[in-house]
């Protein structure tokens, strides 16, 4: 028995339309519709182990507005949620620099949470 | 003890207060909702009607043509956009000249000066852009249009500058008759007062029936409105009426003193007093309707549609004045159509009925001049950059569509019976009323609001009530962990 | 009345990329002018990822973008104000501006390149029944309102029309506690990119309803629902389909317009077709000496391609200044055909010095189809597309060599080849 799925490629915008066939385990027995190697890669990612980048807003003392982050790399798409929850438990102060670590390790993992704006 | 309470606070109440405030009186008004100029006033067709439309020896009739007359100066007095642009009833077959020479007689009869029929020829001259099958025209050298806003903030500015005091969230639960006067009660303060004047609007057969036998009941007709981009100022002239037939009343198609374009109203007679809804039928009616004056109404570019009440009465006429078993209250009720225009003259007469009655004095020190705030966008580039150099807030521009600044949305809410809302504040300063519809300006408005009155941003509502803005902050209970920091 | 080379009238994605092309080609008397209170327009407030990776080979973020742009901004040393609102531009090039420190400041400009971005149709202008209530922004509107001012405009979310900016604000608002209910879309097909259906909606199980649309507004105060409906192909609501969403916030995303007011003053001619200027390969507009490039000139898909065009008008603009630019004659038009909207340049040099993209977005959705371009109805090119959509930008370069080969040429057409037409076989 093998179990068929598809997905769009998010690589670029082209979006490719990929064809999966998986085993019972999860194993892909074959893929199809990808035109480059980062579709092919991204496919294999996301029916495997799939990832993403999370922005997110966190304090920033002195004021209502939040300061923008984003994660270093894609992170396990299961810890998106925990990661948005830890990004909440965050207070930083000013002034901040683009690159910056807000908040390391982010749900123990090896990603870091970084600062996507310059803050004065 | 006061004088005078005033209850309602649209164009009517506004009027008959800065009226009041030519004598020597302490007047307070009551508006119910959360600004002045919130009922009708806010939301009708902004014609300044010459009065061929009443019935002769209707109160309609008279205020209507009196107030025409008294237009210009108010609105000189209190610095109030008002065009004279004239009005043209069309008909769309010549089978109607009867009519509208019935139209021409009983605008005669009621006093309205100059008015003649045009032909084809020279309508087409005047309003190239009619339709097809535009026929004849009563032309109404007397009409205009006015901002009904603007209008309303300047009677209420004027008097609360010359000692009227207003109210707003103050809604009237009960109005009775006391030793040497009346009680007012609202939800949260009672008060005493020789004199009432019952402006209520739609809910003025409500405050009537309170104190008088003679009831009268009103039952609100909708009106739905299109407005187009001010691209097409110019398409017309005049304020384009449609001759009445046994098909309705028409569709009026009249530039604005803004320079958008108005389609409207239909006219839905419906059970809710606030009920201001727009609906699919009573848009595509207008479209439908509006289309015989205005062919190929350019659909992609319409700003907003909104839909008004009309305080249409069993009596059908304004009630004015005092009932016979109410002495010292009195009615400015029932009050539609031609009321924005009848407004300057019902409350000449009121207050000085009402002053008569009161021995009031005249108010020596009662000034008549008020100043709108100065739009950035009117000025010339030396206006600007001296507006500017006095105060730099006018180099900031909040509202980027009608080129709004910050510093005339912070005199908005500065003024005497300030705006407290971002709808207060689009009415008073057109921020918000263009192409992109508050898009860009509402964040910083609302910031605004906040600094000004010191409120948190949940505070600030659209128009008052439970028409919040936003809900809290994205990230909540920044305060308290704010502190904990390390 | 002060000279400058060249003013660029927003410091947005366009301005910025303009901005910094034509210093680097040389210019040395420019001068950005913002409106806002800081570099960057739109992007600011987009701080979600997926920018840059055709111009840098990685995905930033909105304001990472920005800052590649404004870090060679500064370290140029390129003049620019901000908190500056031009308010007037004539055809002369006499950009008028104001500002808190400068007051009323004239320029006189060599070239000006018009860089205004666009702004998002409200709600007014779709007409959609029911109260007037609060709760109803525009994506872009919401999206400031949460990322730049910290505000949550609301729990409970619909929002209409799948374009990127709505399917962005859904998991925005998804991540920040809010319940998506739904994105409702009036066309059978979105006209967001792949990737932010799929990370945006299918991620977080937020249903996209397509041939749908929101008929009833309900609240008189604050929004309190929202009514539902199936259309027709005619795009006409079918009675009988409705359904009601309890909601509090309805976000629109329904369709962005160039922001051309002061292109008009100029007396710069507008496409009815873009809402941009019409502007010839070099991005000059109608009025000699100004330019236009970014989502004033027509609404784009990615931010990259705003960048490339950009760079391109601050080039062209740098030439027009030295008096260097070609003359604008013996040009031929650029006509949109069958399934092609909006192509743009709108004219085009005969002689051309280098190859010109041509962009344009497809009508509808077109699988397995072809784009051709013709000259005066004898093609010259085909270029097979595994799909055309509306939601993104289709870009085809037009060869200096076609148009010296049909030297007569007045007309160049551009228009889509369905599969049936051959499309496929090409």
């Amino acid at each position: 028995m093998s179990n068929k799925k598809e997905l769009t490629c998010i690589g670029c915008p082209m979006g490719c339309q990929i064809s999966a066939e998986l085993d019972e385990e999860g194993h892909i027995l074959s893929l199809a519709g990808f035109t480059c190697k980062v579709g092919e890669n991204y496919a294999k990612e996301e029916l495997t182990a799939p990832k993403r980048m999370v922005t997110a807003l966190v304090r920033l003392s002195g004021g209502r507005e939040p300061l923008s982050v984003k994660t270093s790399k894609p992170i396990d798409k299961k810890l998106v949620f925990d990661c948005l929850r830890a990004a909440a438990t965050v207070s930083v102060l000013r002034p901040v620099k683009i690159g910056e670590v807000i908040l390391p390790h982010v749900c123990d993992t090896d990603v870091d949470l970084i600062a996507t704006s310059e803050v004065l | 003890m006061l004088d005078v309470i005033i209850i309602g606070g649209g164009v009517i109440g506004c009027a008959i207060a800065r009226e009041l405030s030519r004598f020597k009186l302490q007047v307070l008004l009551l508006e119910k909702t959360d600004d002045i100029c919130n009922g009708q006033s806010k939301a009708n067709t902004a014609i300044i009607h010459g009065g061929y439309d009443a019935k002769p020896g209707t109160q309609k009739a008279r205020f209507n043509v009196a107030g025409n007359k008294m237009y210009e100066s108010v609105c000189a007095e209190l610095d109030v956009p008002r065009k004279w642009n004239t009005s043209l009833v069309v008909s769309f077959s010549f089978d109607d000249h009867d009519k509208l020479e019935e139209l021409l007689r009983q605008g005669a009869v009621n006093g309205v000066p100059d008015l003649r029929i045009i032909g084809q020829d020279e309508l087409r001259a005047r309003e190239p852009n009619v339709g097809r099958t535009a026929a004849e025209a009563l032309l109404v050298p007397t009409g205009g249009i006015v901002c009904p806003y603007e209008l309303t903030a300047a009677f209420a500015e004027n008097a609360a500058t010359n000692g009227v005091k207003f109210r707003r969230n103050a809604e009237v639960i009960s109005v009775a008759k006391t030793e040497g006067g009346w009680r007012v009660a609202c939800k949260d303060a009672v008060y005493r007062t020789r004199a009432v004047v019952n402006a209520a609007g739609l809910y003025s057969d409500r405050i009537n029936n309170m104190v008088s036998e003679d009831e009268f009941h009103i039952h609100p007709r909708r009106g739905e409105y299109y407005i187009v981009d001010k691209k097409y100022a110019d398409v017309f002239h005049a304020a384009m009426f449609q001759l009445p037939t046994k098909m309705g009343k028409g569709i009026l198609v009249s530039p604005t003193v803004d320079g958008t374009v108005l389609i409207g109203p239909t006219a839905e007679d419906i059970d809710d007093k606030a009920d201001t809804r727009t609906t699919a039928e009573g848009l595509e009616k207008a479209l439908r309707y509006g289309s015989l004056t205005w062919e190929n109404i350019p659909r992609k570019d319409f700003i907003t549609t909104f839909s008004g009440l009309r305080a249409h009465s069993d009596k059908d006429d304004f009630i004015l004045g005092e009932p016979a078993d109410a002495p010292l209250f009195f009615n400015a009720g029932g009050v539609e159509s031609p009321g924005l225009t009848s407004s300057p003259a019902i409350g000449q007469y009121l207050a000085e009925s009402i002053a008569d009655k009161l021995g009031a004095a005249r108010n020596e020190a009662f000034d008549p001049i008020r100043h709108s705030i100065p739009k950035f966008r009117e000025m010339t580039m030396e206006e600007r950059a001296r507006a500017i150099a006095h105060n730099p807030d006018y180099a900031k521009v909040v509202c980027r569509c009608e080129t709004v600044t910050e510093a005339e949305i912070r005199e908005a809410i500065r003024r005497p019976v300030g705006a407290r809302t971002v709808d207060g504040i689009k009415r008073r300063t057109r921020a918000g009323m263009g192409r992109c519809q508050a898009g860009f300006c509402t964040p910083r408005t609302i910031e605004l609001l906040c600094e000004e009155l010191e409120l948190d941003p949940t505070e600030i509502t659209k128009c008052g009530g439970d028409s919040y803005l936003v809900q809290g902050d994205v990230l909540p209970n920044a305060e308290e962990e704010g502190g904990e920091q390390e | 009345m002060k000279k400058v080379q060249i003013v660029i009238v927003g410091g947005g994605p366009a301005g910025l990329a303009a901005a910094v092309a034509a210093w680097e080609a040389g210019c040395r008397d420019l001068l950005i002018l913002e409106r806002e209170e800081a570099l960057g327009g739109i992007l600011k407030q987009c701080i979600h990822n997926g920018f840059g990776l055709h111009t840098f080979g990685e995905e930033l973020t909105g304001p990472e973008y920005a800052a590649r742009y404004i870090e060679k901004v500064e370290a140029y040393g390129i003049p620019y104000q901000c908190d500056t609102m031009v308010v007037n531009i004539s055809e002369q090039r006499v950009v008028t501006a104001v500002s808190r420190s400068e007051g009323v400041q004239e320029f006189e400009a060599g070239a000006v390149i018009l860089a205004m971005g666009c702004r998002e149709r409200p709600r007014g202008a779709l007409g959609i029944p029911g109260w007037r209530c609060s709760g109803i922004y525009t994506a872009g509107t919401a999206q400031k309102l949460v990322n730049r001012k910290g505000m949550m405009p609301g729990k409970r979310v619909v929002i209409l029309g799948s374009g990127d900016i709505g399917l962005i604000m859904a998991r925005r608002m998804t991540f920040l506690g809010a319940k998506v209910l739904g994105v409702v879309e009036l066309m059978p097909y979105s006209s967001g990119l792949k990737r932010n259906i799929v990370q945006c909606l299918n991620d977080y199980d937020i249903p996209l309803l397509l041939s749908h649309t929101v008929v009833d507004v309900a609240g008189k105060e604050r929004l309190t629902g929202v009514t539902v409906a199936q259309v027709d192909e005619a795009l006409r609501p079918i009675p009988g389909t409705e359904q009601i969403f309890d909601c509090d916030t309805l976000l629109l995303s329904v369709g962005l317009i160039p922001e051309n007011e002061l292109s008009s003053m100029a007396g710069v001619e507008l496409s009815a077709a873009t809402s941009g200027a019409l502007v010839d390969e070099q991005l000059e507009t109608s009025v000699p000496g100004i330019f236009s490039c970014g989502n004033v000139l027509h609404v784009h898909d990615l931010v990259d391609f705003v960048s490339e065009e950009a760079a391109k008008a601050g080039l062209a603009a740098l030439h027009y200044a030295e008096g260097k630019l070609p003359q604008p004659e013996n040009q031929m038009v650029v006509e949109s055909g069958f399934g092609a909207g909006g192509v743009v340049p709108q004219r085009m040099s005969k002689t051309l010095a280098e190859p010109v993209q041509l962009m344009f977005r497809s009508r509808g959705v077109y699988p397995n189809a072809a784009v051709a371009i013709e000259l005066d109805g004898a093609e010259v090119a085909r270029r097979k597309f595994r799909i055309l959509t509306p939601g993104e930008m289709v870009r085809m370069a037009f060869l200096p060599a076609w148009a010296a080969e049909h030297p007569e040429a007045q007309k160049v057409t551009v228009r889509v080849v369905l599969p049936q037409e051959g499309g496929e076989q090409v």
